[in-house]
């Protein structure tokens, strides 16, 4: 995605001065369920305008499902959900939102420019259709039949038909998946400059490097709950925040972490790895128990393990 | 809120692009009517039936029928069971394109193909058959056949969103091609089988062929019977429609 091209800020809401801006989005206890499956037990989150959130969790966590809420791509089956204070499925909610989703098809024999010729109709005030082309960096295939783009090109593609309606917020699903190593750096580039504009961006990523990089606020979603909303930093300082890992001769006892508050544990091949908030107390309590440990080393986590310890914890009894 | 007429105008011409440009389509509708006149009727061309009408200008009338109906219900049927197995849908469905507005520039578009469907025809046949009629007379078989076209165009849709990409053209085939047949659009009903004459009265394409049939003057029931016949096969297709639409709705967006 280009560089030196920036989009149009953001226009202003069109609500009437005396009240307060709505929200852009609003879930309250909102709950979906596939027949007997519950992909959302209760997900209260509001984002304001300006706001870039990542949605974080594992695969079947309900971050897709979350998405398709506040899109109105899927009705709750109980809580409220609204876009910029209306219903999602209104019309004046769509006009001002811009939408890149996981496993959406294009009709294949149009050209890139005439598929976003034909989505610029569908919003009030839409980008110049080769601004959209240049900021997705699809300048050099803005001619070409879509069938002929490479998956990351298709990708970039969807970039553009997001970002072509001049959105006010945008949603992207996994928007990094099938982009190779530029392409993504040229993402994230793309995207910052639309943060910069004002856009509310809300994304999903198992990238997490990306939310990191990206977002300045992430709401991890696992087993169809919100389980932390908090600023990259904050978040990183309220979980499990170290890392220990050590080495063992002998195996150690099936019982030796019993009744210990660590996560991610990994006791093979002889080289021990868990995350813990506590690790002074963990420790202790291995010594009493006579682990034999050498090369021993206490690290600060990374988001990644931050994140491993926040769904793994929840798996444990 | 982009206005609605824009829309509706930019889907349009997107959706005659589409068609255009996929041969699968465009190439089968225009060319396969030109082709079943060439076998079944420029050898009776030049004849007439006992009131005096062309057997040439009545086969033309037969084959603009054949012709409107297999855009409607192959251009809707697999058209749509294609979009929605690619998730054109759900791409879409995301948009401010209200799914109305959608559904019009589909039915705009497949209108003015059988308009070209049905000029190339008649051109072919008056050029290459002889077949001459007044021209009041072809406008009238064009207008009678785009507006007799809803049942087509709800058999189309029933089509497209009750089967998949896969099962879609063996179902459109399966349905319309013995339709078509058995209703004497491909040779006079007089010389098809006792059981088929009999079932034919009951049949939509039968009363879609008769709004042609007497426009060109042949022997033919009164035009209300027709207009009657048409209206309640486009109520029961558009039931069945509105019931497949509304399953498939509820299973992707509920």
């Amino acid at each position: 995605m280009g560089d030196a091209v920036s989009p149009a800020p953001s226009s202003p809401a069109p609500s009437r001065a005396s009240l307060p801006a709505s929200p852009v989005v609003e879930l309250i206890e909102a709950r979906k369920r596939y027949g007997p499956v519950e992909a959302l037990r209760g997900i209260t989150l509001t984002i304001q305008t300006g706001e870039i959130v990542a949605m974080l969790g594992p695969n079947g966590a309900g971050k897709t499902t979350s998405i398709s809420l506040m899109l109105g791509l899927r009705q709750p089956t109980g809580g409220t959900v609204r876009l910029f204070g209306l219903p999602p499925t209104d019309r004046r909610a769509r006009s001002r939102a811009g939408v890149m989703l996981q496993e959406s098809g294009t009709p294949g024999v149009l050209t890139v420019r005439e598929l976003i010729e034909l989505f610029r109709t569908y919003y009030p005030s839409p980008l110049p259709a080769d601004r959209a082309i240049a900021m997705a960096g699809l300048a050099n295939k803005a001619d070409a039949r879509i069938v002929t783009l490479s998956g990351g090109q298709r990708q970039r593609l969807y970039f553009a038909l997001a970002i072509c309606g001049n959105p006010d917020v945008l949603f992207l699903d996994e928007p990094s998946v099938g982009m190779d190593v530029e392409a993504r750096r040229a993402f994230v580039a793309s995207t910052q400059a639309l943060a910069v504009a004002g856009k509310t961006i809300v994304f999903t990523t198992h990238y997490l490097k990306e939310a990191e990089e990206l977002a300045r606020r992430i709401v991890v979603v696992d087993q169809g709950l919100v389980i932390a909303d908090a600023a990259p930093r904050e978040l990183m300082s309220k979980v499990a925040a170290k890392r220990v890992s050590f080495a063992v001769t002998q195996p150690l006892p099936a019982d030796t972490f019993a009744g210990l508050a660590v996560s991610a544990l990994d006791a093979s091949n002889h080289r021990v790895r868990f995350l813990t908030s506590e690790p002074e107390t963990v420790l202790r309590t291995l010594f009493e128990r006579g682990v034999a440990m050498r090369d021993l080393e206490v690290a600060g986590a990374d988001l990644e393990e931050a994140f491993l310890s926040l769904t793994h914890h929840r798996g444990q009894p | 809120m982009a206005p609605l007429l824009q829309m509706l105008l930019a889907q349009t011409r997107s959706e005659m692009l589409r068609r255009w440009r996929t041969p699968a389509f465009s190439l089968t509708n225009l060319v396969l009517p030109v082709l079943f006149f060439t076998f079944f009727g420029l050898p009776f061309a030049r004849q007439t039936l006992p009131n005096g009408t062309s057997v040439g200008a009545y086969l033309l009338a037969s084959f603009a029928a054949y012709a409107v109906g297999s855009v409607m219900v192959y251009g809707f049927g697999i058209g749509v069971a294609i979009e929605r197995g690619m998730k054109v849908d759900l791409l879409m469905r995301a948009t401010p394109l209200p799914p109305a507005v959608a559904i019009l520039a589909k039915v705009l578009n497949a209108l003015a193909f059988s308009l070209l469907s049905i000029v190339v025809l008649i051109l072919y046949g008056i050029v290459v058959g002889g077949v001459r009629q007044d021209v009041g007379v072809w406008i009238n078989i064009v207008v009678r056949l785009l507006a007799g076209s809803l049942p087509f165009i709800a058999l189309g849709f029933a089509i497209g969103y009750g089967s998949g990409p896969n099962t879609a053209p063996a179902l459109a085939n399966l349905i319309y091609l013995p339709l078509s047949f058995a209703s004497g659009l491909f040779m006079p009903l007089h010389q098809l089988p006792g059981f088929v004459q009999r079932i034919a009265p009951y049949l939509p394409s039968y009363h879609y062929g008769q709004l042609a049939w007497s426009a060109v003057g042949a022997p033919s029931e009164p035009l209300l019977t027709s207009l009657a016949w048409l209206t309640g096969y486009a109520v029961l297709f558009l039931a069945v429609t509105a019931r497949v639409y509304r399953r498939e709705q509820s299973l992707k967006f509920a």
